[in-house]
């Protein structure tokens, strides 16, 4: 049957007059070398696609408008402001509300607190009979610059950093840890 | 390092060091790479057996890109679309992947025609290769699965119409096309449930399937051996036979060589679009499935009503049949197409029918006004959201505290209050819950309104003893306040 002579040519063994073995092992040589440059090549898109959160930033916090300057030029106490901080997360972004002060410091430059207490997180109301911020919680109390004036915090309340554009005042809004007498940025 | 030539018995190079014998001892890689590139090729190489290996290459490079898209992709309708927006728009060289990924279907497709023409021309589906054949008409079919499921991926309007109206034809099927239908959405509608289905079919079920059949196929084509040409003499071969490699190895290679820059260039020069975030409800828009798929569309359309059974089940099953039984049906050795005319003719006639029934679907396309215009305004339209930086999504919650101001007036009251009575002190912005005092979100679900108004006048000995003080107010301002927390969302 013609079936079997069919098969019987498929696997015949290798002819003998191939090419040299040094021909073929060069060849295998710049084959390989090839390859190698083709797939390193390929490689860099891969390689900049799974390193692009590591090389740029994909978390952040945006800056907040927290008001027109001129709406505090004339402050003669901390002003409560409820700010939207926008928390880029990769493809995604929350949106948050956060309360600061805007206050002036001893030489009278404006500053911005945030409102979660040092101490535990609470948020720190204004008390306007005593001049002082007084932490509902644990009662640690603040001067109307943020210095901590006695209770358990272990620092004052914390400036964040500032900025004006076009006339408005901007706020990098930031958490710090707590309990810790140095402000440390988290995150 | 060179061989030094003691007993380099076989292909190809063949360093003698203490490693590689070790690992060839544990291995048997020699042996392995031996019968991978000393495979016969009766006749000799030929630039018609490359389209072979060409496919196992656009394979290979769809699921390296694939497994890459899915470093950032959510298949859910509420984000597949913003991260392949974010893939294309944002991530670094993720317009490029994206695009070979998606060309990757199209050169897919091409060389897969090119492969089944050279086999059937060659007449190389004859005797002894029965399952090889059958084997390759099941790959061919993974195939065009392959690029149904992925074209839902992204989840824009050309996405969503397309699928849509490719399921809708699967349910045109008589008897059993409503429930494969409703099958493949998860449900009678198309949804998030459809992107589920669609993903893990994409990225699991298929490609499983893919592997296994590559496999056999492989397996079944080393098993026949290769079919070598058309001009041989089947009882008494005569044509000398050479080895795969390395001839036949550096052909196959022009093709990938020429994959990769056409790819690759095409991907740089035309990076694939991204649409407009699927809308079900846009009533106007005109779906159109990709080039590969016209086709069929177009054949779907002259048939309706009774005659639907002929042109949906009948023709198409038939067809698959034959095509699948063609080894059994076609008996002759004869393998030179000039001596097989009936075989050609069906070949030319088939090629013809499909290739005209897609340039028919793109003249009626374009000489139907109010379907160009349409169809031009869609590319608009991409082109419009392609020009549009990337946005972030912004999450339901955040929205939902966002909009309390615009939604009811009464909360937006209700949250001035809660923040100039100093509630967010202890109870935190939006009534989260701080270490002080417990969250306030979804506590309208334990208590009525009533009984909250009653809690915040005269709290409980526990409340009291946490700090919480009587809350002392007008009613109304009352009933704002409880507006306000029955809408705080963790």
């Amino acid at each position: 049957m013609f079936d079997r002579d069919l098969e019987n040519t498929t696997l015949q063994s290798r002819p003998s007059e191939l090419s040299p073995e040094s021909r073929r092992s060069f060849l295998g040589v710049l084959l390989g070398l090839g390859w190698a440059l083709v797939s390193a090549l390929l490689s860099v898109p891969l390689i900049r696609f799974s390193l692009f959160p590591l090389l740029r930033r994909t978390t952040e916090l945006e800056s907040s408008t927290v008001g027109e300057l001129s709406e505090f030029s004339s402050l003669t106490e901390p002003a409560m402001r409820t700010i939207q901080i926008g928390q880029v997360d990769g493809w995604r972004k929350t949106v948050s509300e956060e309360i600061v002060y805007v206050t002036k410091n001893s030489q009278g430059q404006l500053r911005v607190l945030s409102s979660i207490c040092p101490h535990l997180g609470c948020t720190v109301p204004w008390n306007k009979e005593k001049n002082q911020f007084v932490c509902p919680c644990h009662g640690t109390t603040f001067a109307a610059d943020g210095t901590r004036i006695s209770g358990p915090s272990l620092r004052g309340m914390d400036t964040l950093e500032t900025s004006v554009e076009q006339g408005q005042l901007q706020v990098q809004f930031q958490y710090f840890r707590q309990l810790v007498s140095d402000k440390e940025v988290i995150g | 390092m060179h061989s030094t030539g003691t007993s380099a018995n076989h292909a190809p190079t063949h360093p003698e060091s203490g490693l590689w014998k070790w690992l060839n001892r544990r291995t048997g890689l020699d042996d392995l790479l031996h019968s991978v590139l000393d495979e016969p090729i009766p006749g000799g190489a030929r630039f018609a057996y490359i389209f072979g290996s060409g496919l196992l290459f656009i394979f290979l490079s769809q699921i390296i890109t694939g497994v890459f898209l899915a470093l950032y992709y959510v298949p859910s309708a509420d984000h597949a679309h913003k991260t392949v927006a974010y893939i294309t728009k944002a991530v670094t060289a993720g317009s490029f992947l994206r695009s070979l990924h998606f060309y990757g279907a199209s050169a897919m497709v091409v060389v897969l025609f090119l492969h089944l023409s050279q086999t059937y021309i060659y007449g190389a589906y004859k005797k002894r290769r029965e399952l090889l054949w059958f084997s390759g008409c099941v790959l061919f079919g993974l195939v065009m699965a392959m690029a149904f499921t992925g074209y839902l991926l992204p989840w824009d309007q050309r996405a969503y119409f397309a699928t849509a109206v490719g399921t809708n034809a699967v349910g045109e099927i008589p008897w059993i096309g409503e429930s494969i239908k409703r099958l493949m959405r998860g449900g009678t509608a198309m949804g998030t449930l459809t992107i589920s289905r669609f993903f893990v079919a994409h990225v699991f079920l298929i490609p499983a399937f893919i592997f296994a059949l590559v496999a056999s196929h492989l397996f079944l084509f080393r098993k026949a051996g290769a079919a070598g040409p058309i001009n041989e003499n089947p009882y008494q071969p005569t044509q000398k036979a050479e080895l795969f490699y390395p001839r036949q190895v550096i052909m196959d290679l022009s093709l990938t060589a020429l994959l990769i820059a056409g790819l690759g260039l095409l991907s740089f020069m035309i990076p694939v679009k991204l649409g407009p975030a699927a809308n079900p409800a846009d009533a106007q828009y005109v779906p159109r499935p990709e080039w590969y798929y016209l086709p069929i569309f177009q054949w779907l359309k002259y048939w309706h009503g009774s005659a639907a059974i002929v042109g949906v089940l009948v023709i198409p099953v038939l067809l698959v049949l034959t095509v699948l039984a063609l080894p059994f049906l076609d008996r002759s050795v004869e393998r030179r197409p000039w001596k097989r005319p009936a075989a050609m003719a069906a070949y030319v006639f088939l090629v013809f029918s499909i290739v005209g029934l897609g340039l028919r679907s793109q003249y009626l396309d374009r000489h139907d006004s109010g379907v160009s215009q349409q169809l031009a305004k869609q590319s608009a339209d991409e082109d419009k959201y392609m020009r549009k930086p990337f946005e972030p999504d912004l999450s339901s919650a955040s929205l939902a505290a966002a909009n309390v101001k615009l939604a009811d007036p009464l909360a937006a009251k209700g949250k001035t209050i809660f923040e100039a009575r100093s509630c967010s002190a202890c109870h935190g912005q939006g009534g989260v819950g701080t270490a002080a005092a417990p969250a306030l979100t979804g506590i309208h679900k334990e208590f009525s309104p009533d009984q909250l108004a009653e809690l915040f006048k005269h709290p409980t000995a526990k409340m009291n003893a946490g700090g919480m003080p009587p809350v002392a107010l007008p009613p109304d301002d009352m009933k704002a306040l409880i507006a306000y927390i029955e809408r705080l969302v963790p």
